[in-house]
């Protein structure tokens, strides 16, 4: 399997703060990886640069290559907009537009990138929403406010609408930390069906999480990149004593 | 039916264990049958196929330590999936055992195969079949959860252990009656002796499937029957 998505010699900096230092991750396609570390690792801020989330905060820079299938999406002439439809975000807490029906949040980011006809739209929805199994659920009151929704529903809404607009990366930040034991293994059976066709890359404070859904994972501190192996490797031999320490609870 | 997990992937890894330790006990099954059937037909080329066999089993006893090494890690299992894995890597050794156990047999059928015969064998292969019958049920049992299987698997050890000492007596006889023989009759003693030694590892599997599904320790107590009563 090839390498979707690599991240050569990234830093990232807010103001002089150096808070990602030299980071080399490459996510392999059709796999999950996962990036644990504590809290103020730099976990999420690696994550947001891969879609470029940065460029709206006025004091943030991101130097070093972020390659997607080999093209930088830092380079001058990229824009923003197509690489965030090729590389799609999932976050912490479920966020539908809540003056939206279900059906208007699915198709929302879709019609942002171009139009649709209705019977587009109405596969587009109905395909999405059975990809994230919630379309039992819903298909009976489309129209109804995705606020009615419950957190984990809500959730698969999230990312029912990161998939219909079909991109090739999806990131996740801690998709999980809002949700209960169970709608959580419903999120996490989803991540693993969802790999068949997108590589995807989450964030979870959750180390357990981390080796239950992930093929490959890397351990972030201080910003830096301690190890990155095979999540079977990590979690029963890592290489680093540092990676052990955290993963075995001895600090974080 | 047991209910499957949400994530199937972890059903996946579970069953793959499953199914790893039931080829581990096909092969020590034919490990067993064979390397008596290396000394009833004095076929020396057979008792080296067994020897060769154990490398496979010392290959799947590694493989599958490292996949319930990884489910434990990955998956942090509970309840009767925590005890379904840590029974999975005791089952493991003592398989291996018996692997190892059939290799002796084959080392000294092929050193009997250098002799002249002693006697005909009659319960040799009475053993050899009780006791992998016993391994076959005692996995069965481990399969399926089910503990009369189990049960039964450990009230049969009372027959392998008679029939070990009758052969051992037999056996004696022979050594009394010509002392030119007790090189190859303590050889043919051994051999019964490592028959009922897979027998009692089949017996410990049985024992821990009894714990697996009943939760309950019968391990070191002498009738598994009367500690189970009124559950």
């Amino acid at each position: 399997m090839g390498i979707k998505l690599k991240l050569e010699g990234v830093n990232v900096f807010f103001g002089n703060n150096r808070a990602v230092k030299d980071v080399n991750i490459d996510f392999h396609a059709n796999m999950v990886t996962a990036i644990i570390g504590p809290s103020g690792c730099g976990k999420s801020t690696v994550l947001r640069s891969i879609n470029r989330m940065h460029d709206m905060v006025p004091s943030a820079r991101v130097t070093g290559k972020i390659l997607l299938d080999q093209t930088d999406i830092y380079e001058k002439n990229a824009d923003p907009v197509s690489i965030r439809r090729r590389i799609g975000m999932v976050f912490q807490k479920p966020n539908p537009f809540p003056a939206m029906s279900i059906y208007d949040n699915v198709i929302a980011g879709y019609k942002l990138n171009g139009r649709a006809n209705r019977q587009e739209s109405d596969e587009i929805v109905e395909g999405s929403l059975k990809r994230v199994a919630l379309w039992d659920e819903v298909k009976d009151r489309l129209k109804k406010s995705a606020m009615e929704l419950s957190g984990g529903q809500q959730q698969r809404l999230c990312i029912a609408r990161t998939i219909a607009v079909r991109p090739e990366v999806i990131l996740m930040d801690e998709p999980c930390s809002a949700l209960d034991p169970i709608a959580t293994a419903k999120i996490e059976e989803l991540i693993n069906e969802l790999k068949e066709q997108y590589t995807v890359a989450i964030v979870t404070h959750n180390m357990q999480q981390a080796a239950r859904v992930s093929d490959y994972t890397a351990f972030l501190y201080l910003g830096e990149l301690i190890e990155f192996d095979r999540t079977g490797k990590i979690f029963t031999n890592p290489e680093k004593k540092h990676t052990e320490d955290y993963i075995t609870g001895r600090f974080g | 039916m047991e209910r499957e997990h949400i994530v199937k992937q972890y059903d996946t890894e579970l069953n793959e264990i499953r199914e790893k330790l039931l080829e581990m006990g096909g092969k020590v099954e034919m490990m067993i049958s064979n390397s008596v059937k290396a000394l009833v037909d004095r076929d020396s080329e057979l008792a080296d196929q067994t020897i060769i066999l154990d490398h496979e089993i010392n290959h799947l006893e590694v493989d599958t330590d490292e996949r319930c090494l990884e489910v434990l890690a990955r998956w942090q299992p509970t309840a009767r999936d925590l005890r379904f894995i840590t029974l999975a890597l005791k089952i493991v050794t003592d398989l291996e055992r018996i692997g190892d156990q059939c290799v002796s047999i084959a080392t000294r059928v092929k050193e009997l195969n250098e002799e002249p015969p002693l006697k005909p064998y009659i319960d040799l292969p009475r053993l050899a079949e009780a006791s992998s019958i016993m391994v076959k049920e005692a996995l069965d049992a481990f399969v399926r959860g089910d503990e009369q299987l189990a049960m039964k698997v450990c009230n049969d050890d009372q027959f392998v252990d008679d029939l070990n000492i009758q052969i051992q007596r037999e056996l004696l006889t022979f050594m009394m009656e010509d002392p030119s023989t007790i090189t190859r009759a303590l050889k043919l003693n051994y051999i019964s002796k490592y028959l009922e030694r897979i027998a009692d590892h089949s017996t410990n599997v049985a024992e821990m499937v009894i714990f697996m599904v009943k939760g309950k320790d019968i391990r070191h107590t002498s009738a598994p029957q009367s500690t189970l009563e009124g559950q």
